[in-house]
């Protein structure tokens, strides 16, 4: 099937206030998608719904053809073994050495032996240039290694979809270019599907197959990075020029200037 | 009349809202028991927490549980020597410290130093995403994580009041024997002959046990529960110390008045 990933018209709300509505989404195998959208669109729900952290309100999320909403924990488990997520900042596990970090998943879910454990885990942290530094501790590693790290994590298990948070959000310029080109290389090499959130338009567009942008819920627009930079709609216009006022205005929601200044007659 | 109901509407929020938290944590506490599996099959993992809340306790424990045992030698010479009945010293002080002092303080120091650490510890991993991605790598942090601190701190707290009992018995010595100069033959054997083991040490023990699980699943529920933001992590380590404490003097009574009925 060519399809690793499909959300099928999914809704998703807190309580009576609605989140996402009416989504339509599809990741194909191999590809590096985006989705886009400024802070509080929905984007990180979408990624929890794929993961199944949440179930969806309306719709079907569907993972390599399993509908995500209606598994029971342990299925939802085994799916998760196939799946990586690098959060936002790391969410690396601070009492453990980068080492033991990666090695976390082999050895909670595999009965390697410890040689062949070490020896996946270098190889992994080659990938993302950080074989060096598989004895320190997360709190010893700069945001970018710290990303990195958590990147390399991700793939322990060599999962067929990974998803990021913000994998740009914070990084210097370097580290920014280092971690878009790990995400594209990592994907074509390992034949993965990457899923990345992400609010950094110029970085992401360099490396992705697919962009959805996402705005108040609802997908306002989609396209390859061709089809992004060359449109015509106000909101993508807006984003992926950085124009401080437009579709999505500066100005919180709020009563008249004047009257609220006492200047109204 | 909207004026005079809001504070009644208040406060059947509160209570809803604390019955049903409630409920939560009781629910919490079971998964804890259902999935403790992990804790017991991987020890070496409970072994790492023992050293976290046990061990690393140990000094506090030891050094307060002197100067309680000073302070009772002290205190109980002057009061026995009243009624020229200061060979007693060694049972006032062994059964003060291993029906009382030794259960209820050393739980009390134990909430204050293991119990906010985990609460700061678990609240934190939530804070920073720890245990959302142990959850993605399809781990379950309860089992991985909860249940072996629970285990520690339910495993370390009896052999903590152990020692505060013991190191308080040695304080006592120290006062009453070797600054006072109470007939040491007298202090030890008086202690020996109405220190009995059913009704007051395993009674201790069993208090220290009751006291070790209360505090180690306030103090988990807590981190648990807390928002995952700077304030959230601050107040539930603030809520642990206090609900432990509250809770441990609460059951002390309650187990008090259980166990110690018609005893002389």
């Amino acid at each position: 099937m060519d399809n690793l990933v499909e959300l099928e018209n999914v809704s998703f709300g807190y309580g009576t206030r609605p989140v996402l509505r009416g989504i339509n989404l599809t990741a194909r195998r191999g590809q590096v998608i985006a989705i886009m959208g400024n802070s509080g669109c929905g984007k990180t729900t979408l990624l929890r719904l794929i993961g199944g952290q949440i179930k969806p309100t309306g719709g079907v999320v569907r993972v390599a053809g399993q509908d995500v909403g209606g598994m029971d924990t342990e299925a939802l488990y085994q799916l998760r073994r196939k799946m990586g997520m690098l959060f936002q900042f790391g969410a690396l596990f601070t009492d453990m050495s980068v080492f033991n970090n990666i090695a976390f998943q082999l050895r909670e879910h595999t009965r390697l032996p410890e040689d062949a454990i070490r020896d996946m885990v270098l190889m992994k942290l080659h990938a993302v240039g950080l074989r060096g530094a598989a004895d320190l501790m997360p709190s010893e590693l700069s945001g970018g290694m710290a990303r990195r790290v958590a990147l390399a994590r991700a793939i322990a298990l060599d999962p067929t979809l990974v998803m990021y948070d913000e994998p740009f959000a914070g990084l210097d310029p370097i580290s920014l270019g280092v971690t878009g080109n790990l995400i594209r290389r990592l994907t074509d090499t390992l034949g993965l599907t990457s899923i990345v959130v992400t609010h950094d338009v110029q970085e992401s567009l360099k490396i992705v197959d697919y962009v959805y942008f996402v705005s108040d819920g609802v997908i306002e627009a989609e396209g390859t990075p061709e089809d992004i930079r060359a449109s015509g709609l106000p909101f993508v216009h807006q984003f992926v020029h950085g124009e401080p006022d437009g579709p999505v205005p500066f100005h919180y929601p709020a009563s008249a200037y004047a009257q609220d200044l006492g200047l109204a007659g | 009349m909207t004026s005079l109901l809001q504070p009644l509407a208040r406060l059947g929020r509160r209570t809803v809202e604390g019955v049903s938290r409630l409920g939560y944590a009781a629910r919490f506490f079971l998964a804890i028991l259902l999935r403790s599996g992990t804790a017991f099959g991987r020890f070496g993992l409970t072994i790492r927490e023992l050293y976290f809340s046990g061990v690393l306790s140990l000094i506090i424990i030891l050094v307060s549980g002197l100067f309680v045992g000073m302070v009772l030698g002290l205190q109980g010479y002057e009061t026995l020597q009243t009624y020229g009945s200061e060979e007693v010293l060694g049972v006032l002080v062994a059964l003060s410290l291993v029906r009382e002092l030794g259960p209820v303080v050393a739980a009390l120091l134990f909430a204050s130093r293991a119990g906010s650490a985990i609460t700061a510890e678990i609240g934190l991993m939530k804070a920073t995403e720890q245990l959302a991605a142990m959850e993605m790598m399809a781990v379950d942090p309860i089992a991985r994580v909860v249940a072996p601190r629970f285990w520690a701190g339910v495993i370390s707290m009896p052999l903590l009041a152990g020692l505060f009992s013991a190191m308080g018995i040695f304080g006592g010595y120290l006062v009453g024997v070797v600054l006072i100069g109470v007939d040491e033959g007298s202090f030890w054997s008086q202690m020996q002959a109405n220190v009995d083991f059913e009704e007051d040490i395993l009674n201790g023990f069993i208090k220290s046990l009751v006291f070790g699980v209360a505090v180690t699943a306030i103090a988990l529920f807590e981190g648990y529960d807390a928002p995952p933001t700077a304030e959230g992590v601050s107040g539930a380590t603030t809520r642990t110390v206090v609900t432990s404490s509250l809770a441990i003097l609460a059951l002390d009574f309650v187990l008090t008045a259980f166990m110690f009925r018609g005893v002389s």
